[in-house]
């Protein structure tokens, strides 16, 4: 129950966000089968959403052992670029999936072992593999625009399966395996264990350095399988812009959801909000009929008001006078809020 | 003293400040004259850093007055504080290692011309301020090239160099070895001649009888007394600081049984700049008391049977066979067990609930693909709650909200549920409520009464003496002597042989 | 528990190696390159780097005192592109003259910073998410602007853009090359000289005990996110100089180079230990790496990237070894 209290906020916004939509599109909340294929904006907000809702679902587990990942973006221009590459050779779609998704994993592996094996600040040590691998991408696609048109690869991106986009549920399946590992399986105390205080954790036994690695590893998986359903959804792979900024999207997504940045505690559900908030937050800025030009504006402003609000600082500014009478503890401790 | 005391420089009277649910201080007093060394003396909770913050303007009063020099003045922040001329040197060193010796004395206050700083009048004036301490150091080097107890005298230096007329030292020697103490003890002679009236945090009973001249005593933040040191014994401070005339404690063991099956076997196991090598042999069912002052070795001793620091040399057995303890993961696999001295930074996941961080280790042995089963874990946790009396009982609440006391037996029955067969206990009465100290000694005792090894850490001798079969002196990073139980070991033979380094 | 290090003072320029490894990189760039190429080992080939450099330049000496304080400005990048946007539609529509324009620029990136500076103090929040958010901000406001690049036609801006200031021998550098030199100078002054730069170093130390020294450690954060708003406005300023045009897309990733700059100049990314002489090298560098692959030619410009991905890289394990040894 006290998980659900952590997300009421994000999914105030959404519901918001929704509403606002639903007062200027007239059907927006329709959903119908056309042609054997679900359609309807919300059908458009989660398979539009999915690339993000994958790439910030890894993002959680890292920043929740106290990390970040900057790389993702990269590594999804990576993955997109491998996989196009291998196509275009007339490899088979199995074969580039595999080649693009292992290659992802092992720049993963890379950023992990920078973190845990050397001991450089996540932000800087994924910073390199942000800057490189822009230039990997385009060095794989030597600069060019490779368009790839295999039917079986745009089924990952822009295909349907059983009426529902099949990113949708990639991203159900990569949700569901997530979820599984985490809180069925141990993984996701020891991950929290890590973020709330590593040192602690090792000295209770836990193998930090293993589960950071892998940590950075499934971060950059899901950026990797994301980076696969960008470049299929266009039938083609630009190392230059694909997956441009989404490692802020994921961050945004995972901070709006209500995992701190400073490790810990983290809510794969809320993440999820997270990144179906911003990608309501686009579609709103369509259907309102705000020039698209804005989005960023928004999202500054969203990003301004989440941060804010989640501010213990703030509040305590804020909220002050109603706070302290009935505080039995400093106001500090008291917004913590149980999990 | 009988002659006449001079004008006292500080007069704080009637202080009460309350906390939500808290009464931290009940109008307590304290007089700081000039030229005296003033120990302020109180277990932990006894109101001493409440005190301290009231005095440098971080917390603000709700009752009484501060007088400085005749003057009743009120501090609204510790800047103010510090240009009325009280000045604080805290615990952890708080100097920026990365700036030089210079500015750090100096920052904020650089000498400047025309708005420039001037670094070499600057220089000048930071050895100016060092000589004051006897020091000769090189001020453009960064103050990280020096050691912890320099740092310190850099911050008392830097302390003095706005007119300090009460100088506040929190706790200044946890950190050091025993000549940094001498040195800094010299520099506080020196302040002391003078005029600076010192008020000195310390809880070495050894260095407070050393340097003080009166002290304050506060028990559960009121105030007790104020006394010439040389007038109370220190077996009279003791009592008046816990409270209750010390009852002869009984010992939990009698006498060193006959323990024939050594566990853990350390051959000149040791680490260079921690601990020199040590040999040192733990029985199945042994307590082993680890004896020293603060600094002298002894979390570090335990530390490497755990492998929370790697071993420089020597070997270890476990069960006669040898055992390499390279990581903590590969001790918990011998059976060994650690619980630090430090609960917040090496112990507890403040975030996580009481359930979470009983369970951890237990499942950090498992990995994290064989998830201890729910079930398992309410049973487990639910019977470490009831047995150690974990309060609030409520599994689900957050370890961040618990008293100290109650997080150490969280922390405590993490290792239990491994059922150890070695468990080190670094401190684990330190800073907890009398009741929960009890019973924490209880169970070490029956502990090894049922087979399980302790090694025992902790600063008070007579816990050592009370629960230990057999007791390790340290010494100056160093085992020096081990000394089996009896009638004939007292804490006067322990200090002795401390003091002696078991060279007798 | 604490190891104490034997007290005396160490080897005294231990803090200078950075600096020195970059300068050295750049030289032996700078000879590889004389020696590969024809006509590379001039010094109108230095010249060039900082005439094409001038803005990062700027940019990267804000970032400095940002990343000293252990902060980080992602917002650079944005502020720039706003702040050509700003100049370009205000001289093309309303036709204002430059010098009511550019004052206003670098009263709208201050400003901006200014704001960004306060949130991270007022409200503790992360300054990589206040930022963030700038950078969108910035950005957003580029493209409410105009989505489309608007060229700078304005005389004065023009005539500016296309002066060489000649120097001996047939060198010569444009007048950006004077303004960022100036930049430099007076940030180096600051940063040395006045009681701003020393809490700039203390506060990246350690703010706590910056605070507890006495020392205006908020009062510093919002002044070093100022200072990296107007730097990035005045790169900005310089940019429309270089490019003629305002643009929302101008400076994309610029953040990232001025990161870059800054980490290869051997400030470290913690904060606290860093020389402006270190971030001046480390944008050289950068612009050197530029300059080699436009003469070799075939290598695609993608290498840069990759380039400088490696020396981060090395320059980043080098402060991790370099730090690592010096906590006992």
């Amino acid at each position: 129950m006290a998980a659900m209290r952590r997300l009421i906020w994000p999914l105030l916004i959404l519901a918001a966000l929704l509403l606002v939509n639903v007062a200027f599109i007239p059907g927006f909340l329709s959903v119908e089968v056309r042609e054997g294929h679900l359609y309807g904006s919300l059908i458009d907000i989660l398979r539009f959403g999915a690339p993000l809702i994958l790439v910030s679902l890894g993002m959680t587990l890292v920043i929740a052992t106290g990390g970040i990942d900057l790389s993702v973006g990269s590594v999804v221009a990576i993955s997109g670029a491998l996989a196009c590459l291998q196509l275009s050779q007339d490899q088979g779609v199995f074969t580039a999936i595999v080649l693009a998704l292992g290659l992802s994993t092992l720049l993963g592996a890379w950023n992990g072992f920078l973190v845990a094996g050397i001991g450089i600040q996540p932000i800087i040590a994924t910073l390199i593999l942000m800057v490189a691998g822009r230039g990997l991408a385009q060095l794989i696609t030597d600069g060019q625009i490779i368009t790839v048109n295999d039917p079986a690869y745009k089924l990952i991106g822009g295909g349907y399966w059983l009426t529902v986009p099949f990113g949708v549920l990639v991203v159900l399946a990569v949700l569901a395996i997530t979820a599984f590992l985490t809180r069925r399986l141990a993984l996701g105390l020891l991950i929290e264990s890590v973020g709330g205080n590593a040192e602690a954790s090792r000295l209770a036994g836990i193998r930090a350095r293993g589960i950071i690695v892998m940590v950075y590893a499934f971060a950059a998986l899901c950026a990797g399988v994301a980076g696969l359903m960008i470049s299929s959804n266009v039938s083609s792979a630009d190392g230059n812009n694909a997956g441009l900024w989404i490692e802020l999207d994921a961050i945004l997504a995972v901070v709006i959801g209500g995992t701190s940045l400073a490790g810990g505690r983290f809510s794969l559900g809320g993440t999820v909000l997270g990144a179906l908030i911003i990608q309501t937050l686009t579609t709103t800025i369509y259907s309102v009929g705000v020039p698209p030009e804005t989005t960023l504006l928004f999202k500054a402003l969203v990003v301004a008001a989440v941060c804010l609000v989640q501010s213990p600082a703030f509040r305590e500014k804020v909220f002050h006078r109603r706070r302290r009478p009935s505080s039995a503890r400093p106001a500090e401790e008291k917004v913590r809020v149980t999990a | 003293m009988a002659m006449a005391t001079p004008a006292p420089v500080l007069r704080m009277s009637g202080i009460g400040k309350q906390f939500p649910g808290v009464r931290a201080l009940d109008g307590v007093d304290l007089r700081l004259l000039p030229g005296e060394v003033h120990a302020l003396m109180g277990e932990n909770g006894a109101g001493k850093s409440t005190l301290i913050k009231v005095l440098t303007g971080v917390h603000q009063a709700d009752e009484g007055a501060i007088e400085l020099a005749g003057r009743s003045v009120a501090f609204g922040s510790p800047l103010e504080a510090r240009q009325a001329g009280i000045s604080t040197v805290y615990q952890e060193v708080n100097l920026c290692t990365n700036l030089s010796v210079a500015e750090n004395i100096l920052i904020g206050r650089e000498p400047r011309r025309w708005g420039r700083i001037d670094w070499k009048r600057m220089r000048a004036r930071a050895r100016e301020l060092l000589a004051r301490l006897e020091l000769d150091l090189d001020v453009s080097a960064p103050l990280s090239a020096y050691s912890l107890a320099i740092q310190q005298m850099v911050a008392i230096a830097r302390a003095l160099d706005v007119e300090a007329r009460v100088l506040i030292l929190d706790e200044p020697t946890s950190s050091l070895d025993a000549d940094e103490v001498g040195q800094l003890f010299r520099v506080m002679r020196r302040l002391k001649d003078d005029g600076i009236a010192i008020l000195f945090v310390s809880h070495f009973l050894d260095q407070v009888y050393e340097i003080s001249d009166r002290m304050t005593i506060l028990r559960n933040g009121r105030l007790v007394g104020e006394y010439p040191t040389r007038e109370l014994s220190q077996v009279d401070l003791v009592a008046k600081m816990i409270g209750q005339e010390l009852a002869a404690l009984d010992r939990l063991h009698g006498e060193a049984a006959a323990f024939d099956r050594p566990l853990v076997e350390a051959r000149e196991l040791g680490r260079a700049g921690a601990i020199e090598p040590f040999t040192l042999t733990i029985h199945e069912g042994e307590v082993v008391g680890l004896a020293g002052l603060l600094g002298s070795g002894r979390t570090e001793v335990a530390r490497l049977l755990f492998g929370a620091d790697h071993a420089g040399g020597g070997r270890v057995a476990v069960g006669g066979a040898p055992a390499s303890l390279r990581t903590p993961r590969a001790a918990m696999g011998h059976g060994i067990a650690f619980c630090s001295e430090n609960r917040k930074a090496d112990g507890l996941i403040p975030d996580l609930t009481v359930r979470e961080n009983i369970i951890l280790a237990l499942q950090a042995t498992r990995g994290w693909t064989r998830p201890v089963p729910r079930e398992q874990q309410d049973e487990l946790v639910e019977r470490y709650v009831k047995a150690l009396r974990i309060s609030p009982p409520n599994p689900e609440h957050l370890v961040r909200d618990l008293s100290g006391g109650n997080q150490q037996k969280v922390l405590l029955a993490r290792w239990l549920i491994l059922e150890p067969r070695l468990l080190i206990l670094d401190e684990p009465t330190r800073g907890i409520d009398v009741g929960a100290k009890t019973e924490i000694q209880r169970l070490v005792a029956e502990l090894s009464g049922g087979g399980m090894a302790v090694l025992f850490i902790s600063a008070e001798l007579e816990e050592v003496l009370r629960l230990s079969h057999k007791v390790a002196v340290l010494r100056d990073r160093r085992l020096v002597a081990e000394l089996p139980n009896g009638p004939e070991l007292t804490t006067d033979v322990l200090m002795e042989t401390i003091a002696s380094g078991g060279r007798t | 528990m604490t190891t104490l290090s034997l007290g005396g003072g160490r080897a005294v320029p231990a803090r200078y190696v950075p600096v020195l490894v970059t300068g050295c990189l750049f030289v032996a760039m700078f000879v590889v390159g004389g020696i590969r190429y024809e006509g590379f080992a001039s010094g109108q080939v230095v010249l060039n780097v900082f005439i094409d450099n001038a803005f990062l330049l700027v940019v990267a000496v804000g970032m400095t005192f940002v990343i000293l304080t252990g902060g980080i400005d992602l917002s650079v990048g944005s502020v720039v592109a706003l702040s050509t946007m700003i100049s370009a539609s205000l001289m093309a529509g309303p036709g204002w003259p430059p010098y009511v324009v550019v004052p206003l620029v670098l009263l709208v990136g201050s400003g901006l910073g200014l704001l960004m500076g306060w949130l991270v103090h007022a409200f503790d929040i992360q300054p990589f998410i206040v930022t963030l958010a700038g950078m969108f901000l910035a950005r957003g406001l580029c493209y409410t602007i105009g989505t489309e690049s608007i060229p700078i036609e304005d005389a004065t801006f023009t005539a500016f853009a296309q002066t060489r200031i000649d120097l001996f021998a047939d060198l010569w550098i444009s007048p950006s090359v004077v303004i960022a030199a100036v930049v430099v100078l007076a940030a180096a002054y600051v940063l040395h000289y006045t009681r701003l730069g020393r809490a700039v170093y203390a506060t990246g130390g350690s703010e706590q005990s910056a605070l507890l020294m006495g020392l205006p450690v908020g009062r510093t954060k919002v002044a070093v996110y100022t200072i990296s708003g107007f730097c990035s406005a005045l790169g900005g300023v310089l940019l429309s100089f270089y490019m003629l045009s305002g643009y929302g897309l101008h400076a994309v990733g610029m953040e990232l180079d001025a990161i870059a700059a800054v980490v290869i100049g051997g400030t470290l990314l913690t904060g606290g230990t860093g020389f402006l002489f270190g971030t001046v090298l480390g944008v050289l560098v950068l612009g050197l790496i530029q300059t080699i692959l436009s003469f070799e030619g075939t290598l695609s410009s993608w290498w840069t990237k990759i380039f400088i991905g490696l020396l981060l890289f090395a320059f980043i394990l080098l402060q991790r070894l370099f730090s690592a040894r010096r906590r006992p």
